[in-house]
């Protein structure tokens, strides 16, 4: 009898503290932050200003030039990859498609895949393989352009990606995840061929789509 | 059972990221490592397979699958044995194991 009233206590104490702290918890805003002040009403106020992802424009898998107008209003997840990876993309794009299809259908999240082999990835073959991967839709885009401009934004998502003979595949790069929300601030990285951080991805998109709702 | 799981080290070295945990393979990019029949019927060729890769069309459980897989010529006659084993075992039916001399003849004869 006391241990079953122990163990009420316990489940009891866990919902309100979890209950709580989802209701607080955003996600965090990365990235160098900088100030500016302003004059409002004669007084001066200190804003911040975030990081954030540049004016893009990509080839997708369609031929069809994509924007940063692509992803407005939305939250989307970026990686870095290239379609015949040996080593770290499969993984990543298996783990990335859990979330494609978790939240397919649901037009405030998008996904951006760039590829970083300006040479070989043209868009009938981003169009090959995303129709294998398994996406029938546009909400997860596949992208290439030039050297200097992938290479250059990936920066911007604080990813790394750099051309290396030799390496398997010949092109070596980080397997982030990254989210950005709508104001294109980036809000999370997540490693993904870890599982565990896969599904802290799937469990802060979640959160911020509450944020963004 | 020692072959299972020295098997099973290499296959998540060396092909987990591709044909998955489960041997599920991903889409139809890669292909599963479930078909029986295709084990059996290629039996003779899979060491080839994993040793030099391979390109060009094959049906998998009815399923036509058509990327190019890498070559991993660093692997050694009982590595593919083992890794043969671990697959045939544990995502087909087999009940028996590849023998290292079997390997080496199977590389002996791979189409070119």
């Amino acid at each position: 009898m006391k241990l079953l009233k122990l163990s009420f206590l316990v489940f009891f104490g866990t919902y309100i503290l979890s209950a709580c702290q989802s209701e607080q918890k955003k996600l965090p805003i990365y990235g160098e932050t900088t100030t500016v002040t302003n004059m409002v009403d004669g007084k001066e106020v200190v804003d911040s200003v975030y990081h954030t992802i540049p004016d893009f424009s990509f080839l997708n898998q369609d031929s069809v030039l994509i924007s940063q107008d692509f992803f407005k209003d939305k939250i989307y997840v970026a990686n870095f990859f290239f379609t015949h990876c040996p080593s770290i993309c499969p993984t990543m794009q298996r783990n990335l498609l859990k979330a494609y299809e978790k939240y397919k259908g649901n037009n405030k999240i998008a996904f951006l895949s760039h590829s970083i082999d300006f040479k070989y990835d043209q868009p009938y073959v981003l169009k090959d393989y995303a129709t294998k991967l398994g996406v029938d839709n546009d909400q997860w885009q596949f992208v290439t352009g030039k050297k200097q401009d992938v290479y250059g934004i990936s920066d911007k998502y604080m990813v790394f990606t750099k051309e290396d003979a030799n390496v398997p595949g010949g092109y070596d790069h980080s397997s982030y995840l990254v989210i950005i929300d709508p104001a294109r601030r980036i809000r999370g990285a997540y490693d993904g061929t870890n599982d565990e951080q896969v599904s802290k991805l799937l469990s802060d998109l979640d959160l911020i789509l509450k944020e963004y709702n | 059972m020692q072959y299972a799981s020295n098997g099973q080290k290499l296959y998540v070295k060396h092909c987990q990221n591709c044909h998955g945990a489960q041997g599920e393979g991903l889409g139809k990019l890669y292909p599963p490592l479930t078909d029986t029949l295709f084990l059996k019927e290629h039996r003779s060729q899979l060491a080839c397979i994993i040793r030099n890769g391979m390109r060009g069309e094959i049906k998998v459980h009815g399923i036509s699958y058509n990327q190019q897989m890498p070559a991993i010529p660093e692997l050694t006659n009982i590595d593919i044995a083992f890794i043969l084993t671990y697959i045939t075992t544990y995502f087909g039916n087999s009940k028996t194991h590849f023998k290292q001399e079997e390997i080496a003849e199977f590389l002996d004869n791979c189409k070119k």
